[in-house]
C-alpha cells in the first residue's frame, strides 16, 4: 500500500535525510521524499497499520532533522 | 515569506542591532559577557538545542554541532563579537537559503496548480460544484471562462480558446470547437464550454501528470550521493582536525620546542578552521541545483523522474529516434498530386467522393485534403475491390481510384511515383488522370531539432522504423539523421538499441526518444528513455525516464540543454565551494585567516552557491 503525506522541511538536504530515516523505519517498504512538492510517499509492508508506522517514521525523522513535520 | 522565515528575520535583525550597539559600548568583565549572551541566545538558541539533540541521538557531527562548538569556543576565549557574528551570519545564510527555496518553489508551482478542485455539473437547471472524483464517464460538465477543465472530455457545446501552458509549456493558446477532444488541466480563457467526459478523474491527464511529478525524485544522482557520502566522512574529519590543531601544536611547542604554548591563539585558529569547514554550501546547494533544474524543466514541459536522469541526460552522446509519431507526425496526409491531366482540386474532389463510403485512413486523408463537406448523393454505383481500390460513378462519370493493381486490372497505363508513400491513381472514364501521393509528414521542427542536437554536442543521431527502406531513407535524408535502420519489428528495435549500447563508450550515454506506442521495451532498455507527447499514453509514462509533454522534437534539444546547464552548475558549485574552503583552511591553519574570513568562507560561499543553484531554474532561453 502506498500513501502520500504532506511534509514541511526547510532544505533539500534535510529532505534527503528524512527520506533515509523513513526508509530505515520498520514496516516501511520504501519511501520517497519529494522536496519540490513537499510530499512524502511511503510504501508500507503488507499488513502494517499506516498510522502506527507513520508515528515511528516521524520519530526517526525528528532524530536526523529536528526541524521537520509530517502531516498524517 | 512564511511565518517561520519572518520569525527568523526578526531574530536576525534584533540580534544584529544588539551586537552592533554592544560593540560600541565601553563594557568590561562579566557585564560584557552577560550582555553579549543576549543577542547570542536570541539568534542561536535553536542551533544549540539542535546540537544537543544531535549529541543525545548519536548524530553528533552535523552543521549545528560545528556552529555550536565554534561559537561557544569563541565566547570562552573572550571573542564575544566573533561568537555572535558567526551564529548571526550562519542564520542569515540559512534564512537566505530557505527564502530562495520558497521563491523557486512558487516559481515552479504552476505545474502543481493544475489540480482542479471541482467540476460544474448541471442539475435541475442549476450549476452545482462537485468533487471531480465523483463525476462519472459520460457526464456533461460546464467549464466557464477562467476555469480549469477538470476532466478529459469532448466538447458538446460552445467554443473557446484554451491555455495549455501549464501542461505543455507552450504559450500559444489553442482553439477548441464542438467535437474536439480536450484534456484536463487546460484553462478555458474565453467562452462557456459544455464537455462530455470520456474518462474518470483518476484516469484523466491532470491526475496522471500530478502522479508523475509527485512520484519523481525517487532516484538520486551520483553527484548527490557523492555529497551526502562526502558530508558523512568530511564533517567528523574536520572536527578531529580542528581538535588536533587546538591541542598538538601547543603541546609540541611546550614539550619539544620549550616555548610558551599559546593555547589561546591555537584554539582560536582551530575554531576558525571549524567555521570554514562547515559543509553547508555543498550539502545545500547540490540538491538545490537539481531541485531547480527539475523544476525549471517541468515548467518548460519536460518532466524528469529523478535527478539521476538529469545527470545521465547531460552525458548523452547518442540519440535514437523512433520515426513514426516522433520525427514524423504519424498522421497520413496528401503530400502531392502528380502527373495530373486535370486540375489538382478536381482530382482531389473525384478521389474524395469516390472513396467517401470508406473509413480507411487513406480515404480520410483524401477527405481532409478535399477540405469541403462530401455530398454523397453525387456518388453512385460504388464498387470496392478489396486490396485494389474503388470504382464509382461521380456526377455520372466513372472514377477509378486505387493502386497499381487496380490500374493494371482495368488495363489503364499509369505513371510510377518516385516518392515514398502510398499512391492513389485516379482514372476518369477509363483514362489516366494522375495520382495522389499520401505520406506521413515530417514534423515541422524535426530537421531543426537534429541540427540543434549536433550543435549541443550529440555525436550521432539514429532513426529506427518499421517502415520500408525507401520511405525511411527519404525521411532520414530530409531531416539529416546520421543513421537509419528500417523494416524493424518492435523486438528488432530492442536488439538494435542493445547493439548501439554495446558499441558506444562507457561514459557516453544513449537516449531513446519514442512516442510510447509499441516502444515501451526500448524506452526502458536505453540508458535514458524519453517519451514524447505522452499525454494519454500510460505505458509510455510508466516506462520512460523523461516525459516530453508535447510532441515537438525541439523539446528533446531543450531537455538536453537543461540537463547540461544543471550539471554545469552542480560542478561549478562543487569545485567553487571545496576550492575556497581548502584555501581558507590552509590560511586558517597557518594563522593568517581570522574569524571574519572564516564567516565569508562559510556563509558567503553558501549564499553564492545557492544563488548559482537557483540559476538552474531559468531555462526559458536555452
Amino acid at each position: 500500500m502506498k500513501k502520500t503525506y504532506k511534509i514541511d522541511v526547510d532544505c533539500a538536504n534535510c529532505a534527503n535525510k528524512m527520506e533515509q530515516a523513513a526508509k530505515k523505519t520498520a514496516g516501511v517498504k520504501d519511501a520517497t521524499v519529494n522536496f519540490m512538492a513537499l510530499k512524502m510517499i511511503v510504501e508500507f509492508e503488507e499488513g502494517q497499520e499506516p498510522k502506527a508506522v507513520m508515528q515511528e517514521v516521524l520519530k526517526n525523522c525528528k532524530i536526523v532533522e529536528d526541524d521537520c513535520e509530517i502531516f498524517f | 515569506m512564511n511565518k517561520k522565515q519572518k520569525k527568523v528575520l526578526i531574530r536576525i535583525l534584533v540580534s544584529a542591532a544588539l551586537m552592533v550597539i554592544l560593540t560600541l559600548l565601553p563594557l568590561d568583565g562579566y557585564l560584557r559577557l552577560g550582555l553579549f549572551l543576549i543577542p547570542y541566545l536570541i539568534i542561536g538558541y535553536d542551533i544549540l538545542k539542535k546540537a544537543l539533540k544531535g549529541i543525545k541521538n548519536k548524530q553528533v557531527f552535523d552543521e549545528n554541532f560545528l556552529m555550536a562548538v565554534a561559537t561557544v569556543g569563541a565566547i570562552l576565549l573572550g571573542e564575544y563579537t566573533e561568537g555572535v557574528a558567526v551564529m548571526l551570519f550562519y542564520q542569515i545564510g540559512e534564512w537566505f537559503q530557505s527564502y530562495a527555496v520558497g521563491k523557486s518553489r512558487r516559481n515552479i508551482s504552476d505545474l502543481m496548480d493544475i489540480r482542479p478542485d471541482y467540476a460544474n455539473v448541471e442539475r435541475e437547471g442549476r450549476l452545482e460544484k462537485v468533487d471531480p472524483d465523483e463525476v462519472e464517464i459520460g457526464t456533461v460538465i460546464v467549464v466557464q471562462p477562467g476555469e480549469k477543465i477538470p476532466i478529459d472530455g469532448v466538447i458538446v457545446e460552445g467554443k473557446a480558446t484554451l491555455n495549455t501552458s501549464a501542461l505543455t509549456g507552450e504559450s500559444l493558446p489553442r482553439e477548441a470547437n464542438v467535437g474536439d477532444e480536450v484534456i484536463s488541466g487546460c484553462i478555458n480563457m474565453t467562452g462557456v464550454l459544455k464537455i462530455q467526459t470520456i474518462r474518470e478523474f483518476g484516469e484523466s491527464t491532470v491526475s496522471k501528470i500530478l502522479d508523475l511529478v509527485e512520484n519523481s525524485s525517487s532516484k538520486k544522482s551520483r553527484s548527490e550521493n557523492f555529497i551526502s557520502k562526502f558530508a558523512r566522512y568530511y564533517t567528523p574529519a574536520v572536527c578531529y582536525g580542528a581538535l588536533a590543531l587546538a591541542v598538538l601544536p601547543p603541546l609540541v611547542r611546550l614539550f619539544i620546542l620549550q616555548m610558551p604554548a599559546q593555547w589561546g591563539s591555537w584554539i582560536y585558529r582551530s575554531l576558525t578552521f571549524l567555521v570554514i569547514s562547515c559543509p553547508c554550501a555543498l550539502v545545500i546547494s547540490i540538491p538545490l541545483s537539481f531541485f531547480a533544474g527539475i523544476g525549471g524543466a517541468s515548467n518548460a514541459g519536460v518532466l524528469v523522474k529523478g535527478s539521476n536522469y538529469l545527470e545521465t541526460l547531460s552525458k548523452t552522446k547518442y540519440v535514437v529516434f523512433d520515426k513514426t509519431g516522433t520525427l514524423t507526425k504519424g498522421i497520413f496526409e496528401v503530400s502531392g498530386v502528380h502527373h495530373n491531366k486535370v486540375e489538382e482540386a478536381k482530382i482531389l474532389e473525384y478521389a474524395a467522393l469516390a472513396e467517401s463510403f470508406s473509413n480507411h485512413p487513406i480515404s480520410r486523408s483524401l477527405k481532409n485534403a478535399y477540405g469541403r463537406p462530401v455530398d454523397q448523393s453525387r456518388v453512385t454505383d460504388v464498387e470496392e475491390i478489396s486490396g485494389n481500390g474503388v470504382i464509382a460513378k461521380v456526377d455520372g462519370e466513372t472514377v477509378a481510384a486505387g493502386n497499381d493493381k487496380l490500374m493494371k486490372r482495368l488495363g489503364i497505363s499509369f505513371m510510377e511515383c518516385h516518392h515514398a508513400g502510398t499512391v492513389v491513381h485516379i482514372a476518369v472514364n477509363g483514362e489516366y488522370a494522375g495520382h495522389i501521393l499520401i505520406s506521413d509528414e515530417v514534423k515541422e521542427h524535426s530537421k531543426e531539432a537534429i541540427q540543434a542536437l549536433k550543435k549541443a554536442g550529440i555525436k550521432q543521431t539514429v532513426m529506427l522504423t518499421g517502415d520500408a527502406r525507401k520511405a525511411a531513407v527519404q525521411v532520414a535524408e530530409k531531416i539529416g539523421v546520421d543513421q537509419v535502420y528500417s523494416e524493424l519489428l518492435p523486438a528488432d528495435k530492442v536488439a538494435k538499441v542493445e547493439e548501439l549500447l554495446e558499441r558506444k563508450g562507457e561514459k557516453e550515454k544513449l537516449a531513446f526518444v519514442g512516442d510510447g506506442i509499441n516502444d515501451a521495451p526500448v524506452l526502458s532498455r536505453a540508458d535514458i528513455g524519453v517519451a514524447m507527447g505522452a499525454l494519454g499514453s500510460d505505458a509510455a509514462i510508466e516506462a520512460a525516464d523523461i516525459v516530453l509533454m508535447d510532441d515537438d522534437p525541439l523539446k528533446m534539444v531543450k531537455a538536453i540543454k537543461i540537463a547540461k546547464k544543471c550539471l554545469r552548475i552542480v560542478y561549478e558549485n562543487i569545485y567553487f565551494a571545496i576550492g575556497i574552503k581548502v584555501i581558507c583552511l590552509i590560511l586558517g591553519a597557518v594563522g593568517i585567516a581570522n574569524m571574519w574570513l572564516a564567516i565569508f568562507a562559510d556563509v558567503g560561499v553558501m549564499v553564492i552557491a545557492v544563488l548559482n543553484a537557483i540559476r538552474a531554474l531559468f531555462v526559458k532561453n536555452l
